[in-house]
């Protein structure tokens, strides 16, 4: 019957299925849901939080969010959309409490101009990679990134590092596409500068710019 | 064009999304502005560097626990219901 035409769909209206299925209560389909993007929300939520265990509580709970409100999920987005939302808003929420701080807000220092006029411009060659070790390169990579406000590192990490579009990167924030893409502009900006310190410095007093 | 003016469009020429028109202009701003070349170039480093640097990985014995964690919660709710408690 159905069997030929599902084969041939399944390839695009697998994840639709997934969600389909676990609607109607089927566990399995839902730990497929999980397996397949547990290790990007996790990398979300450390970026928003920068803190391991709030990051696993997110992992946790935007999944089982999602499971109790699967009823709302519409199916026009992606779930991976609709799935990110929730978690941007529970990593939002933990940086808050472990801030102390109500005002955490996707909304922050958006009117700042640091950074977004380029001081150091100095190319960086040799290219890090062959400067430094892998986790010392991490290490500097997640300091420069954690200096970003929340705004900023979030539309960051969506689009640049999750390869996220603009359009779908303004849905899952609730952000405008022009407010993404000028987010956008200066979070590319200021990590550009702060890692130019860097790559500039570890060649020291060489002369060499 | 002014470098201001580049810097503006510096996030859509990256990804490729202007006009033809623009980007000639765009170019030939890059070909006598040495400094804005060095800041494309370098942001556009910035921007592979972290893509290619995985930063926080899942190591799998945690993503096993948090799995398990997961589905047990689910267990104990109903897909698409809140808890009524």
């Amino acid at each position: 019957m159905e069997t030929i035409q599902k084969k041939a769909e399944e390839g695009i209206t697998s994840e639709l299925a997934l969600v389909q299925a676990a609607k109607k209560g089927d566990l399995e389909a839902f730990s497929e849901l999980v397996r397949r993007y547990d290790r990007n929300v996790f990398r979300i939520a450390q970026h928003i939080t920068h803190n391991e265990e709030d990051a696993q509580d997110v992992v946790q709970d935007a999944f089982l969010k999602a499971y109790q409100n699967l009823e709302q999920f519409q199916g026009n987005s992606k779930f991976y959309t609709w799935l990110v939302r929730i978690a941007v808003n529970e990593a939002l929420m933990r940086l808050r409490k472990r801030r102390n701080d109500r005002t955490v807000s996707l909304d922050e220092d958006v009117e700042t101009e640091d950074g977004s006029i380029p001081r150091e411009v100095a190319d960086w060659s040799p290219n890090p990679e062959q400067l430094y070790g892998t986790s010392e390169l991490g290490d500097i990579l997640k300091k420069t990134i954690q200096g970003l406000s929340p705004g900023f590192r979030t539309v960051f990490v969506l689009r640049d590092v999750e390869g996220l579009s603009t359009e779908e990167t303004a849905e899952m924030l609730n952000l405008s596409v022009p407010a993404v893409k000028s987010r956008l502009l200066r979070a590319r900006l200021q990590l550009r500068e702060r890692l130019t310190r860097y790559f500039k410095n570890k060649k020291g007093g060489d002369g060499q710019q | 064009m002014k470098c201001t003016e580049f810097l503006q469009e510096l996030t859509d020429y990256l990804d490729g999304k202007i006009s033809e028109n623009l980007k000639i202009e765009l170019d030939e701003h890059l070909h006598w502005c040495k400094e804005c070349h060095v800041v494309m170039n370098t942001t556009k480093k910035t921007i592979e560097i972290y893509r290619d640097n995985e930063l926080y990985e899942l190591p799998e014995s945690l993503r096993s626990r948090l799995h398990d964690a997961i589905m047990t919660k689910c267990r104990g709710s109903k897909a698409g219901k809140k808890p009524t408690s």
